[in-house]
């Protein structure tokens, strides 16, 4: 809960911050609270890679694009009270929507009865690892990694190719003409 | 009227809906491409804290099969996170390489200054 709380708190100031650089390393933060919040509540799997994927890979990737970009938000032209509204109403019906959802960690809630049961019961039968969420992830729903290695080589394919033209283009006559 | 086991019971929930709001603010308010990508990820993030905690079963243990342990946290909504963090980084990624090009084409990273360029 202590943790939690402290999350939200970060929250509040990535809204608040304008300064970009400050808002990225809070976004570290963030991700390294998530990952110990993910360790409390047994995903040792997930606080790892969120470790490293969410505090390291994203926070090196937003550094690299403020490098080439500026590190200053300006202050936006329009007034804030609009989307606060809507960010309000939202949340009063999440909050409505909470109220039936099931309580936090019983045994017999719905989540626990049907399918994971089966992984945990017949996963060392079957698969011989007794890491669940590896057999889960490697073998059971093996087509999904494959499919989540497909979007991030597409991804990969596709970041390459808008940074590729980027040098190209500099120095030429083109750019005057895009920036008019 | 709610009670200490009703707020225990529903934290996590509260706290899910507060980062999904904070996330969605950001991406609606704030001009900055930056700002916003991270207000996206905020909202991402938000929705695997769903996800654990429906996962987690109070008294349980990771889902790593062991003589010692009977009761173990739900092991599937934790691969479905696992790879929806991934495929995160991912869009992530190539958001932030769209931003790289927006600002050589147009200077900035503003979207009101962008407008107000595609107009002239």
């Amino acid at each position: 809960m202590v943790l939690l709380t402290l999350m939200a708190i970060i929250t509040i100031g990535i809204v608040r911050l304008r300064n970009l650089f400050a808002v990225v390393i809070l976004g570290g933060i963030y991700s390294f609270l998530m990952a110990s919040v993910m360790i409390v509540l047994d995903a040792v799997d997930v606080a790892m890679t969120e470790a490293s994927v969410g505090a390291g890979i994203s926070t090196v990737l937003m550094l690299g694009t403020l490098y080439l970009t500026k590190t200053e938000e300006s202050d936006p032209g329009h007034s804030p009270l609009l989307p606060l509204f809507v960010a309000v109403v939202m949340a009063g019906v999440l909050v409505y929507a909470t109220i039936d959802l099931p309580p936090f960690g019983l045994a017999d809630n719905p989540v626990h009865v049907h399918v994971a049961p089966r992984y945990l019961d017949y996963s060392i039968e079957e698969t011989n690892v007794p890491n669940v969420v590896t057999s889960v992830l490697a073998s059971y729903r093996g087509y999904d990694t494959l499919g989540e290695t497909a979007v991030i080589f597409t991804a990969g394919i596709a970041v390459l190719l808008l940074l590729k033209g980027r040098r190209k283009l500099k120095p030429g006559p083109k750019r005057k003409r895009i920036k008019r | 009227m709610i009670g200490f086991e009703d707020i225990v019971a529903h934290y996590n929930h509260w706290i899910t809906v507060f980062l999904m709001v904070s996330g969605l603010y950001i991406v609606v308010a704030r001009g900055n491409m930056v700002k916003k990508l991270i207000g996206l990820s905020i909202f991402q993030t938000s929705v695997y804290l769903l996800f654990i905690s429906a996962g987690k079963i109070l008294g349980g243990t990771a889902p790593i099969i062991s003589e010692d342990y009977q009761v173990y946290s739900n092991p599937l909504p934790h691969v479905l996170i696992l790879t929806a963090i991934v495929v995160g980084v991912a869009t992530l990624s190539l958001g932030l390489a769209l931003v790289v090009r927006i600002n050589e084409a147009y200077g900035t990273i503003e979207e009101d200054e962008i407008f107000a360029e595609d107009e002239q």
